[in-house]
């Protein structure tokens, strides 16, 4: 890349909605083709787009519930509105297919290798009961709301999504 | 047209919609030398004011766009 400083965007991926991380990843990897340095830091819901394939998180009762509940990976993630009982992923899936759109897990490997930082909120991982094992190894660190801010600080804006 | 412009490497981003067009563009530029061309053809209506946005803000030239039926052809020319 560029020797002279990059610009940061720093993203906050609160939700664990298949549209909306479509649109945070679709983001993120705009902004990484743009030379721009940019953080995304997943926290509560949005935790669902670190996870690795086919792993059952919880230790505690309400942990495990937790963790059928939010059930499984980026793939199983269903869109905000219709979502219909995994029906709604289905049709999206296939009506994005036909229009040569990727998939989340393409666009996340897309964000990984254009250089997109990742990052797992400690606390709703504690309070989830998802330890580090079961994310991707992608994910740079486990971090806290401070790291989040320090980055917000430097970075030109702050997302929520 | 086209004959008059030098192309390093020419892009097939056919059938690709956002952010693909932009994103191959990003990545394929660092295979050039600064000074060079990639010949990029889109035909995502999309990319006519993505590539130029993405141009702006990397630092990099859009030096001539056409359009040959559905295709969008960019000479995007690197600059750093």
């Amino acid at each position: 890349m560029s020797e002279e400083k990059r610009r940061e965007l720093t993203m906050v991926v609160f939700s664990g909605d298949m549209d909306k991380l479509m649109a945070a990843f679709l983001i993120a990897t705009g902004a990484a083709a743009s030379d721009m340095e940019v953080t995304m830091f997943f926290t509560f819901y949005g935790l669902r787009a670190l996870k690795k394939k086919n792993v059952r998180t919880g230790k505690s009762f309400f942990g495990k519930m937790m963790g059928m509940m939010e059930g499984g990976d980026i793939s199983k993630a269903s869109p905000s509105k219709y979502s219909m009982g995994g029906m709604g992923r289905w049709i999206f899936n296939k009506m994005m297919g036909a229009k040569n759109v990727q998939s989340l897990e393409e666009l996340r490997k897309m964000a990984i290798d254009l250089g997109v930082n990742l990052y797992g909120c400690q606390m709703t991982m504690d309070v989830f009961e998802i330890p580090r094992e079961k994310m991707i190894d992608e994910v740079k660190d486990v971090v806290g709301v401070a790291f989040m801010l320090e980055h917000s600080k430097d970075s030109f804006s702050t997302l929520f999504i | 047209m086209s004959e008059e412009i030098k192309v390093d490497l020419e892009l097939d981003l056919k059938g690709l919609l956002c952010p693909l067009p932009m994103v191959k563009v990003s990545q394929n530029i660092k295979n050039i030398p600064v000074g060079g061309i990639i010949k990029a053809t889109a035909t995502d209506p999309g990319s006519l004011a993505d590539i130029p946005s993405w141009a702006r803000t990397t630092g990099n030239e859009v030096v001539k766009t056409e359009k040959e039926g559905k295709d969008i052809i960019f000479y995007v020319k690197r600059l750093k």
